[in-house]
Order: structure tokens, then sequence, then C-alpha cells
């Protein structure tokens, strides 16, 4: 049974993100950017999360290579080992991966940072000195998401093929350069244009769903803390949709 | 008149705060605004600056109606206006002497680094905390909070003052040195403020007017010894402490 309120609340809070959104674009393309605010965001964003994206990154080629190959064994392709993982590594799992750790950290970190800032008044304060403050944090941190994320997801690819690099010699031997002669072989523009491309989504929904929950987010700590935990929630469901909806375009448009 | 508002309605749905609300605050005057907590004043002024839309009702600000502008001309309104938030709203990701500078940013092409700098030091020694200037919020006590925020309130030498508890949570040394320095600010540059204090003392100093909030409206006005005269039962009780 579907819950008639649930539904009417849901239904709202797409209005809500959407009206936010198209007031986003409104503010981005009118008047003066707040260009410093904006590095500085950047460099907030890409710098917490280098180090977990890394990690995962790593992790994620390692696991997969050494996962991959009693299957390619059995059937006597173990030479398509490196093939196979960077294939998936590049098209699906570092981008789905790096954008939900961001989605963790920076969407969290956005919710839970104008959340403070709507309950201590501080985004009213500004507003009345002259300041729009949906230019300054918002626009701010939306545009940062969208710039840093993608940039993240390459060096995570990186990283991640390096981690499977090593899982292939863990029980044969691949030469670094048949490694990477074959990732890059295999791995054409086609599979890397749209994984880059769906970053930049990605990146825009932990942004923007991170400041629309914090920016209106309730009076109290209570309502900064649910801020925070929407923010992740909300934004990681968005990422796999997203993600969804990108695996069909790029099928009709018949970059497989 | 720098102020005048007419027949202020402002509810939260069934919860009625503000009922046909009238005060007028002339050039060079200071008004102070009593009530209790819960009565609305904090919903008063920030229905004067724009950040809460009233429900019915108008409020001039020089002569120009502040109920439905866009965003442009209320900006250009509130340019002259200065509000000091009870609950201080510093900014606390950003040092003292950001928080100062920050006003001054729709200012900055005009002015030099230098002029900047002087005026944020002036502002500081007006409160008496030269020395917090490379300080975080975070590293002050709740009454210095209190002076940087008003010294970030008064950088900018705005026309109208709407100050929302200015003295609330100071010492009665601080508090009296504040009250000086809000009537030693209104001289020197005219200004016309609107004080929200449950202070007395402070409002002896500083007030020229009294205005009672009650029951949502402007129950009665007048000067501090007129308003201590005053019968009325509901007024007799924010003298009799
Ligand atoms: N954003 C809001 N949403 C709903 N109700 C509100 C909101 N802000 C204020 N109120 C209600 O309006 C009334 C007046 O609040 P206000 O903050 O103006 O009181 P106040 O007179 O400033 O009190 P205090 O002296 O404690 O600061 C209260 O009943 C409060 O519950
Ligand atoms: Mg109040």
């Amino acid at each position: 049974m579907i819950n008639k309120p649930a539904l009417i609340r849901f239904l709202e809070e797409a209005g809500d993100i959407t009206r936010f959104t198209l007031r986003f674009f409104r503010e981005l393309f009118h008047g003066r950017f707040e260009f410093n605010e904006l590095l500085r965001q950047s460099f907030f964003i890409g710098y917490k999360s280098l180090g977990l994206v890394g990690l995962t990154a790593f992790i994620m080629g390692l696991v997969i290579t050494i996962q991959s190959r009693p299957t390619l064994v059995e059937f006597g392709a173990e030479a398509w080992l490196p093939k196979m993982v960077s294939i998936s590594l590049i098209r699906e799992i570092v981008p789905v991966i790096t954008a939900l750790i961001c989605a963790g950290k920076i969407g969290s970190g956005i919710g839970a940072e104008l959340g403070s800032m709507r309950v201590t008044e501080q985004i009213d304060a500004m507003e009345v000195s002259g300041t729009n403050p949906m230019k300054y944090l918002v626009v701010t941190r939306v545009v940062a998401a969208v710039l840093t994320i993608p940039l993240l997801a390459l060096l995570a690819d990186a990283i991640a093929l390096y981690g499977g690099y090593l899982g292939c010699n863990i029980h044969g031997a691949v030469s670094w350069r048949l490694f990477w002669n074959q990732v890059f072989e295999t791995n054409t523009y086609s599979d890397v244009i749209p994984a880059i491309t769906k970053t930049f989504f990605f990146g825009f929904a932990v942004g923007i769903i991170g400041c629309y929950k914090g920016y209106n987010s309730r009076k109290g700590t209570e309502g900064v803390g649910r801020s925070a935990n929407q923010a992740v929630v909300i934004a990681s469901l968005l990422i796999f949709i997203l993600d969804l909806i990108a695996v069909q375009i790029a099928d009709v448009l018949g970059l497989t | 008149m720098v102020i005048e508002i007419k027949d202020l309605n402002k509810g939260f749905g069934d919860n009625k705060v503000l009922i046909n609300f009238d005060l007028n605050l002339y050039k060079g005057e200071s008004v102070a605004v009593l009530g209790k907590s819960g009565s609305g004043k904090s919903v008063l002024i920030k229905c004067i600056v724009g950040l809460m839309q009233a429900d019915s009702g108008s409020i001039k600000v020089f002569g120009k109606d502040m109920i439905g502008l866009n965003a442009e001309e209320l900006d250009q309104a509130r340019v002259r206006i200065g509000f000091l938030f009870q609950s201080n709203a510093l900014y606390d990701s950003m040092t003292v002497r950001e928080n100062l500078e920050f006003p001054l940013r729709r200012h900055w092409i005009e002015k030099t680094p230098e002029e900047v700098e002087a005026m944020i030091k002036e502002a500081l020694t007006n409160v008496g905390l030269p020395d917090t200037i490379d300080m975080m919020p975070s590293e002050l006590s709740g009454g210095m909070r209190k002076r940087i925020s008003i010294a970030r309130t008064l950088i900018l030498k705005p026309d109208i003052i709407l100050y929302d508890e200015p003295t609330t949570g100071l010492d009665p040394i601080t508090a009296k040195g504040i009250s000086q320095l809000m009537v030693d600010v209104q001289k020197k540059y005219n200004t016309s403020s609107l004080i929200i204090s449950h202070d007395l003392n402070c409002i002896k100093i500083t007030a020229d007017k009294l205005v009672m909030l009650i029951d949502g409206k402007n129950y009665a006005q007048g000067t501090y010894e007129e308003m201590k005269e005053n019968k009325d039962k509901k007024v007799k009780e924010f003298f009799e402490i």
C-alpha cells in the first residue's frame, strides 16, 4: 500500500529541489561570479576526499582483479584479465564509487555546513549585508563539486588501474608494458568519454542536494543532522538513477 | 520619518504574532521596543529588512515600501540598514577580520586595502577588542562575540541600525560601555535606531522613546519616564523588577 502523505511529501520535495535547481542556474548566469570562493571550495573538496577516494580506488582495482581471475581462468582467457578489469573499472566502478564517496564526504559536509549557517542565522546575516548567499555559498559549492569530482574520478581511474596491475601480478606475471598496452587497446574514447561525462552529473547531484538540504535546514541541531544525513541518502540514490540513465543514453548512441 | 510601519500583520499558521502593529521612527531618533519573550520583537525587525515576509500592512523605509520589492531593490534598500542579530550570527568559518570585511564587500572597489584595515581597526577599538582581529569566533566568549557582532553592524555606519538585544549576556560594565557606544554612534553620525532590549539600564541611556509590544500591538508608547508612570497593568509589569 502506498502511503499517501509520504507520496505527496516526495512530490513536494521533488518540486522544491527542481525549483532550487532552477534558481541555481538563474544565479549562475546572472551577475558577478564569486571566483575566489569557488577556488577555495574546489581546493577543499579535492583535498578532503583525495585520500579516501585514492585508497578505495586502489582496493577496488586490486579486489576486482583478484576476483575476476578464477572465472577467466576457467575459460582459458586469463590473458584477457587486464582488458576485462580495466573496462569495468573505467566504465562503471570507479565513477560510481568516487561519486558515492563524495556524496558521503562532500555532500554531508556541505549539508551540515550550510545547515548550521542557516540555523545560526549566518545566511540571513549575509543576505542583509548585501551578499547574495545563493551566489556566495550555493553556486560556488555546486560548481566546485561539478569541476572537482570528475578530476577525482580520473585520478581514481589511474590508481584503480595500478591496483589492477598489482592484482594481475599476484598469481601471474603481466609486464607493466603489456598491462598498459591492453588497457589502452581496450578502452577507447567511446568508453572513457561517457564515463567521464557522467561524473560531471554525479558532481552536480552531490553539490546541489547538499546545498538544497543545508540551505533549507530546519531549526535546531537536529535539523542540521537531518540535513547532512538526507543529503547523503538522496545524493547516493540520485547517483544510481543518473547512472542508469547514462547507461541507457550510451546504449542508444551506440557507445558500447 | 525613516521607518513608518502601519497595520503590520504577521503570523505563523494559527500563531498570530503581530496584529495591526504601528511604529514610527524619525531621523536621529532612538526607539526601544519592549516586549516579553516570544512577543514578536525579532519577527518585527526581520520583517523590516525583508528577511521575513509580512502578511499584510506596510513598512516604509525612507519612504519606500519594503514589501514586494524584488531582490535587487531589496538589496539597495538594505545598504543603509545595519542589523544586529540576537544570535550574533558571526561567520564561524572566518576570522574576526574576515567577519568585519564581509559587509565591506559591496564597497570593495571604492576602498583601498589600507582603508579597509583602518575601518576594521576602528570598529574593533570602538567595542574594546582590538586584539581579537586574528581570532576565530569560536575562540571568543559570548560577550566578546556580541561585541564583534556589534562592530560588524556598525562598520558601514548605516543610517538606520536595528539592534536585537545588544546588551543581553554582557556584564553590567560592558553593557554600559556598549550602551554608551550606541549613543555616541547615534550622535556622531546622526543615525536612527530601533533597539530591542529587556535591559532597562541600556534603554534608559539609549532610547528617546519606548514602544511596548504587547499582544502583537503597539500597546503604549512614550518616554522612559512616561512609561514608568503608566498605570496600565501590562505596562507596569516591565518596570516592577
Ligand atoms: N521561523 C518561524 N517559524 C514559526 N514561528 C516563528 C518563527 N520565528 C518566530 N516564530 C514565532 O513567533 C513568535 C515571536 O518570536 P520572536 O523571535 O519574534 O520573539 P521575541 O519577541 O524576539 O522573543 P525573545 O525576547 O525571546 O527573543 C514566537 O511565538 C515564535 O514561536
Ligand atoms: Mg528575539
